[in-house]
């Protein structure tokens, strides 16, 4: 270990329960508060356009133009075209990250011994990350659109002489989940992964234990910290899956997502009020899938995350 | 015995020759996506068959001057290296009061600070939007770099905290023994020392940021909209206009991203996003 944390900031910075009456102590605690108002601008700016709107939202949910405080999550869980969306934004996005995630991990664990191709690989397989939603998209409907390349081919090799539907519905807005979802999984775990002190597994290894074994009980315990930090930041962004639904699936229908509704409220309707609540619901539901997450990580793994980078 | 081991010996190659399936699967179909997009905006006229019937530059001309890409282009240039600048100037001295202190409220600060990235853009970016709107900041450029500003600073903090903490800091106790004050030992010393990180942070916001659609599509009016909402719109009112257009439209925006991206490869490695990996053994270990 090359020794960051505590111990080096131990190395001038005293501890703030010291009060020794010296000029030296007191010339050091001057400085020590000048360090910490460099952080005051990012803070302010995080509270006056994060924290600030946010708050503003939630209280504009709970007063709606007409009806009572609670009007708007009583529309919301009543109406047929607004409830819904929940399920179907769930069922793009959590299978999506399962598959990014699930994918990304062997492969990573694969990539994680230096060689000359890891590079170029990691490279390879990280270009994606620039194609953005909208990209993807359009390159999916030309791509694998009724007449596009895949569907000649597979007609071609007569391996499937239907026609080939993988845009405008579920699976097209699926596919491009993982698209733009898989390089960030990868590049996320990949640099977990590498963290973790590959003498660990060696010692393993001299006692025996193959690579499934060293895999099981060394770096997927060592690694859950990782993982589950990469499954939420993998889930948020399929979970406010919005150009990608609008483009590649059918907005009217089978993949009307959350925010479909959040941005029709707000733009469209201009109810800015239901427009925050649906936001809100849409929050809500994420920081549950995180909390559980993250308890589920613990249930898992308890103990010192020493070697590894959570 | 002997036998066991072969069987393992053969479920890793099976298993190895799985994985590079997989990958090859991946990187080939997006290739022909990509290759796609380029031919289609060379085609004349290009209906069901494997190639288009003529070659032709015309559209992105005709993409040039249809979605005034000009203007967007520049439009994209401004937010961008404006929300780097900024969120580098707010960012990198916060990262560095995460990376050597310890005070109290710290982890409150840190979820601060990673809690925009952890809610998707659409469910702040509303709120925040009905913000701007009334502040009359929403449709200028300024509402767009404020909007875009929001995950870029926290991620200049994500990216640099780790590489301050690996920087000595011995040396900063050094320049203060020599009696450099904190702007001093900032410039002198740390700046630096943190080149490669601001780079490499630098680079890695300017990606995100031109790729960042929801909060742009948010906030931007009709003459603040960055590339990608540009290309939103016109694939998204695509029955009006060629399709061949909108895809050269599509190829100058995968032309700008690319670009940027490669030279931040050039700088970063990508496995050393989140901290750097130790390729010396150091010491006993």
């Amino acid at each position: 270990m090359s020794g960051e944390g505590p111990p080096r900031d131990a190395n001038y910075a005293p501890p703030a329960g010291s009060a020794v009456a010296s000029p030296e102590a007191a010339r050091v605690a001057v400085h020590f508060d000048r360090t910490l108002l460099l952080a005051v601008p990012a803070t302010l700016f995080m509270l006056l356009l994060f924290i600030y709107p946010f708050l503003y939202g939630l209280a504009l949910s709970f007063t709606p133009p007409k009806g009572d405080w609670l009007a708007n999550y009583r529309t919301f869980f009543s109406s047929d075209h607004l409830w819904p969306t929940i399920w179907t934004t769930l069922r793009l996005a959590l299978p999506a990250t399962l598959i990014n995630v699930g994918i990304a991990l062997p492969i990573a664990y694969k990539m994680r011994v230096k060689s000359r191709y890891q590079r170029w690989i990691t490279t390879i397989l990280v270009v994606p990350i620039t194609l953005g939603t909208v990209l993807i998209a359009e390159g999916m409907l030309t791509y694998f659109g009724p007449k596009g390349w895949l569907a000649q081919f597979l007609q071609w090799a007569h391996l499937y002489d239907g026609s080939i539907r993988l845009t405008h519905n579920y699976w097209g807005v699926l596919i491009s989940l993982v698209i733009s979802g898989f390089p960030f999984a990868f590049l996320l775990i990949l640099s977990y992964i590498t963290g973790i002190d590959p003498v660990l597994a060696r010692a393993a290894s001299t006692l025996g234990a193959n690579p499934l074994a060293q895999f099981r009980h060394i770096y997927l315990p060592l690694l859950a910290p990782g993982l589950a930090m990469c499954f939420c930041l993998a889930f948020v962004q399929a979970f406010s899956v919005f150009p990608s639904a609008v483009l590649l699936g059918a907005p009217a229908g089978p993949t009307r997502v959350i925010s479909i509704a959040a941005y029709e409220a707000a733009f469209e309707q201009y109810d800015y009020s239901l427009a925050s609540a649906i936001a809100m619901i849409m929050g809500f539901v994420q920081l549950l899938i995180v909390a559980a997450v993250l308890g589920l990580r613990n249930f898992f793994y308890r103990g010192p995350v020493t070697g590894g980078k959570g | 015995m002997n036998g066991n081991r072969d069987q393992r010996s053969w479920l890793e190659r099976v298993w190895t020759g799985l994985l590079w399936g997989l990958m090859t699967l991946f990187v080939v179909n997006i290739a022909l996506m990509i290759a796609s997009v380029t031919t289609n905006s060379f085609a004349r006229r290009w209906l069901g068959t494997w190639l288009p019937e003529g070659w032709t530059t015309t559209w992105y001309t005709e993409a040039w001057r249809e979605f005034q890409l000009g203007d967007v282009l520049w439009v994209t240039v401004e937010v961008v290296f404006a929300v780097v600048f900024l969120a580098l100037l707010v960012g990198v001295p916060a990262a560095y009061t995460l990376a050597r202190r310890d005070f109290l409220g710290k982890r409150l600060l840190m979820l601060l600070f990673l809690l925009p990235l952890m809610v998707p853009p659409i469910t702040y970016g509303i709120p925040m939007a009905t913000v701007l709107y009334q502040v009359h900041l929403a449709g200028t450029i300024w509402g767009v770099i404020l909007a875009n500003l929001i995950p870029a600073a926290p991620f200049v903090i994500l990216v640099m905290t780790p590489f301050i903490e690996q920087i000595d800091a011995n040396l900063e106790s050094a320049a203060r023994v020599f009696g450099a004050s904190t702007g001093r030992m900032f410039v002198h010393v740390l700046v630096p020392l943190l080149a490669p990180g601001i780079l490499a942070a630098s680079l890695l916001v300017l990606v995100r940021t031109i790729a960042l659609f929801e909060l742009t599509f948010l906030t931007a009016g009709s003459d603040s909209q960055t590339l990608v909402v540009a290309l939103y719109y016109a694939v998204f009112a695509a029955g009006v206009r060629a399709p061949q257009s909108v895809d050269a439209m599509a190829m100058v925006y995968m032309m700008v991203t690319l670009v940027w991206l490669l030279i931040a490869l050039r700088f970063v490695n990508p496995t050393q996003l989140v901290s750097r990996v130790k390729e010396h053994p150091q010491g006993a270990i």
